[in-house]
Parts: C-alpha cells; structure tokens; sequence
C-alpha cells in the first residue's frame, strides 16, 4: 500500500520534512500492509464498536458554575491582548 | 521508609510512629540519590509536598477521633499526561513544555482531598505513544533493574519509580497496555480499570475509547488503597460509570479455590519468549495447586487486535491532537506569518517522530476512500475480540496470560523499527479493545529482569482479579525482590 504522504500531512496541518516524509512514507507502508491482515476476516455482518461500554448521551443539569481562573488560562496563551488569544491575520 | 507500602506506612502513621514528613523527605532523600541514574521525573514538586505533608501530619494528629484516609501523608508520583494545577505538564512533549494547567485531573484532586502528597511528576513516551519511554522529549528512563534496559511505557517513569523506590505509590494511564507492560517489565503492580471505572478528567487525551487512568504499586494491597480513592462517577467525564465503588480491600481475600481460571492459548505460542511461557505456565500451576480450575481458553481473533488497535488509536489520536495548534495554550512556532504556516510549523516543531506518525496513520485511515477499508473494518473486528472475550469470561471467572511477550528489552532496539515495538504490546491491546479491567504482577525473572503475569477479569469486575492477585502474591515471593539501585 502506497500512501499520500504529502496529501495526509495536508489534512492533518501537520510540517514534515522531506526527510521525515520519506521516512514516513516507507513505515507506514509496511504498517498499513500489515493491517492489511484484517482483510481476512469476513465482517460483512459484523456491528462496528467504537465504545467498548454501552454509552448512551449523558445529560446534566445546565447550571452555571466558576470558571478556572482566567488569568491562569490566560497565561498559558503564546500570545494574548486583553483576555483575548491573538493569531495572524486570518482575513484580509 | 521509602522502601516500604502505603498500607505500611499508614499504620506507623496512625500510630504516630513516623510523620508524613519524615515520609516524604526520606522519599526526597532517595529520589536524590537515585534520580542521576533512573531519571524517572519529569518534575519534582518539593515544596508543595512538604506543605501537604504537614497538612496531612496536622490532620492526622486529630485521629482517631477525625478519621483520615489510607492515603492521607503517603507520598504519591502523578505521570505527567495528568493535569496538576500550578505545576507543568509536558506530556513528554516539545508542544507542552511550558504548560502550567489552571485546574487539576480528578483523579488528582481526589488524591489531594484524601490527603495524598503530590511529590512529582513521571516520564512518559510523547502523549503516552510508546512502548518503552524513549519517546520522550524530556529524557530517556532507566530500568531500575538494568540500567541498559528500557523501563517500559508508556508510563515507564511511574514504573520505574515505584520500583527504585523513588515514590510510595504512583499514577498511570493505559490505552494499550501503557500500565501493565512498564510494570511488568520494572517488576512491579500495575492495574487497568475497566474502562469507565476511573474518570478520565484532566487526562491528556490520547485515545478516547481506549484510555483509562490506573494505579502503579508495590503490592496489591496498594493497588486496592489507591482504587477505593480513584474509582466512581464524575460528572466532568460522562464516560465515567455510575456504579457504586466497593471497598477493594475487602476482596484481597487469599483463596481462589474453584475459580475457573483460563490459560489464553494464543498468548502461550510462537513469538513468546519461552521463558516468559515458562514463568507462566508455573503461576498456572500456582493456581492448580491452590484449588483453581486450570482452563485451556482460545480466543482466535486475538491475531488481528495489534492491527485492529493501531488504526483505532491512531485515528482517535490525529482527532484529539488537533487541539495542538498553537493557539491556545502550549508552544507556537515562531515562524507564524500567517494561520497556516502557524499550524504546519507549530506541529512540525512541536511534535515528536512517533506522534507524528500516529498523527500521519490515523489521519489516513479516516480520510475519504479509506475510511472503511480501514478505520469501519477495525471497529468491526474490535466487536469480533470482544465477543471472543464474552466467551472466553463467560467460561472462567479471569483469563491469565503473560503481559509482555518479552522481558524487558535494550534501550534502542526497537526505536527504528515502530511495527517491532506496537507488537511488544500484543498481550495488552485486546484487553483495551474490549474495555475490560486487568492486572500485571511479578511472577518471575529471566536474565535478572521481571517477568509479568497478567490477570483479566469481566467489566467492572476488579475485585476478582484482585483477589486472585492477591492470592498469587500472598503465595509467592516475587513481589519481594528488590532492584540494587
């Protein structure tokens, strides 16, 4: 199985050096053919599972309670005016 | 003192024969004299924890008269993917390196309501990606056993600590076997809840439906301590199970006469390292001998669960490590000139191989065309081992196994081969697929590294596998060797 290395760093906002994808590109290789392995299995009538335990929506009751503290929040921001998180432009 | 358990330590404590003080600098004093070769810390927490422990001696001057908890004055290592308020969280990862969390994990504040001292923070693989702790981008994590060895991981600091007895007790989270294969490998206790049993709160996010947070101990009786505090509902995690907590110390009952115990036969063949078969098969005659009913179970579909786990996992991890963008919290790339090369060069920067290449597969196995042929046909064969384990538990009340195919194995010797590595956790990852609770403990030794026996019982049934744990140890001496670090 060969693989979209430059296609999937793409999807996943994800830099890679050239290096890195040749890399890449190789080892998932060998790990998608292994995977290739549950083609055996005949799961034509099989549910899927995506939680090992039943869960159904978990509903609570919509009260108000404190926030952390913002300043706290705040400070682990890389950039940040006025309680606010500061990115580059995003429109022109 | 630091040599000693919890539950040790609680009856000096409660006899007023040491203080928690006296604990926690003599757990400090060891720290300091092992730390340079071990390093199983990411962070120590010295001076809070000398506040606690003076809290907890002032709370514990008051009893009896004021009950206090099994855990009040006992000092306790957090892994570092747990947040801890005020105190940094890495994650063993670039992109987190100078987080400081606004509020702590709940398993962290019910450690703190009951009196816990929070001494430091353990080593982890990146995000708990790993199976040996070499992919941390703080440092490597020594075997206290063997220097040259690997402790483990993910959570090989936790291990690693408990065993060099840099910690009284320790925290770990498991999402394919990131608990019991360190403890495995470092000779210790290490025990995966069920899954929801334990509220997953403040954990760093690695896979949702998989993780689960589990504590990391000398003995079985320290595990029980810890779960009577960490288990029960929490509102914050709507994954956490409503059901009542029972008291664990009440199943370390030694005596597993006409327990029907089950030998998993896919787990005892080729790619074991026969030594580890051989420790096994003895803790089966263990059993034999104490009154179980020895089983031969198969579970066929286990072949396919290291495939079936690493597209789950991996497509579960690329969803929640969207979170790291540089925006919010964590490390932002300096060379932002605009969003987008805000994002590729903050993940470039921050993240480390093995994340970006589970980032990398779990992105392709949900991408348009792909989604079925790999993410849907996991899900389906993940139905397929947990019917297999529906099975297997309806005819025996635990299933035994080995928890690692391998003692513990040199530092660097997988790290260039990664599908090498995800098979290091082949006896683990089913039991992660099926959300069921299981156990490692020692059972033996091969070129002077731990030997692990795993124990896995039914959803929600951890006092079985407790007491049949309990029952090993209490027969046996394993538990008692101790590394010279």
């Amino acid at each position: 199985m060969k693989i979209d290395v430059d296609h999937v760093a793409k999807l996943a906002r994800l830099g890679l050096s050239e290096e890195e994808k040749t890399l890449f590109e190789k080892q998932l290789s060998a790990i998608l053919d292994y995977a290739d392995n549950l083609k055996k299995l005949d799961t034509e009538r099989v549910p899927p599972t995506s939680h090992a335990i039943a869960l159904k929506n978990v509903y609570r009751e919509d009260k108000v309670i404190p926030c952390s503290d913002i300043e706290a929040i705040m400070a682990n921001a890389p950039e940040e005016a006025n309680h606010m998180f500061r990115v580059p432009r995003i429109i022109e | 003192m630091h040599g000693k358990t919890a539950h040790e330590l609680h009856n000096l404590l409660i006899n007023k024969k040491t203080s928690s003080v006296e604990i926690t600098q003599a757990v400090f004093a060891r720290i300091e004299k092992a730390e340079d070769k071990i390093r199983a810390y990411v962070t120590l927490n010295k001076e809070e924890a000398l506040e606690q422990a003076r809290a907890a001696d002032r709370q514990i001057s008051r009893s009896p008269d004021i009950p206090i908890s099994q855990l009040t004055g006992i000092p306790v290592a957090v892994k570092d993917n747990m947040c801890t308020k005020g105190i940094l969280t890495t994650c063993s990862s670039k992109i987190l390196s100078n987080y400081i969390p606004p509020y702590d994990a709940t398993v962290v504040t019910k450690l703190k309501e009951a009196g816990a001292v929070i001494i430091g923070k353990t080593n982890l693989d990146e995000f708990a990606m790993g199976s040996s702790t070499e992919n941390s981008a703080n440092h490597v994590t020594r075997n206290p056993w063997n220097l040259e060895a690997v402790p483990g991981g993910s959570s090989g600091g936790s291990a690693a600590a408990i065993a060099a007895a840099e910690a009284i007790l320790a925290t770990g989270s498991d999402t394919g076997g990131s608990i019991r294969q360190p403890a495995a490998f470092c000779g210790v206790v290490g025990l995966k809840p069920t899954y929801g049993r334990v509220s997953r709160y403040g954990l760093v996010a690695f896979a949702s439906s998989l993780d689960q947070i589990g504590p990391i101990t000398k003995d079985m009786t320290d595990a029980a301590i810890m779960m009577n505090v960490m288990a029960g509902r929490d509102e914050l995690d709507s994954t956490s199970v409503d059901l009542p907590v029972p008291d664990y110390r009440k199943a370390l009952v030694n005596n597993v006469k006409k327990m029907r115990v089950g030998l998993i036969k896919e787990l005892m063949g080729q790619g074991i390292d026969p030594e580890v078969k051989a420790a096994v098969k003895k803790a089966a005659d263990t059993f034999a001998n104490l009154g179980a009913e020895m089983i031969e179970v198969s579970l066929p579909s286990f072949e396919y669960a290291v495939a079936t786990y690493y597209l789950i996992a991996t497509a579960e991890a690329s969803s929640n490590l969207a979170r790291f963008d540089g925006v919010k919290f964590g490390r932002r790339s300096k060379a932002a000139k605009d969003i987008l090369t805000m994002y590729y060069n903050t993940r470039r920067e921050g993240f480390g191989p093995e994340v970006k290449r589970r980032i990398m597969l779990g992105t392709y196995a949900l991408s348009a065309g792909y989604y079925d042929a790999y993410y849907l046909k996991a899900l389906k064969v993940r139905t397929l081992i947990k019917q297999d384990f529906e099975k297997a538990l309806g005819a025996c009340d635990i299933l035994i196994s080995p928890t690692a195919p391998t003692i513990a194995f040199k530092l660097g010797e997988k790290t260039a081969d990664p599908l090498s590595m995800y098979l290091s956790d082949i006896a683990t990852i089913p039991v992660n697929l099926a959300g069921l609770p299981a156990i490692s403990l020692p059972c033996g030794f091969s070129n002077k590294l731990p030997i692990g026996l795993q124990i896995i019982g039914r959803a929600f049934a951890e006092e079985i596998i407790l007491r049949a744990a309990f029952t090993y140890e209490q027969n046996t001496d394993w538990h008692k060797a101790k590394p010279n670090v």
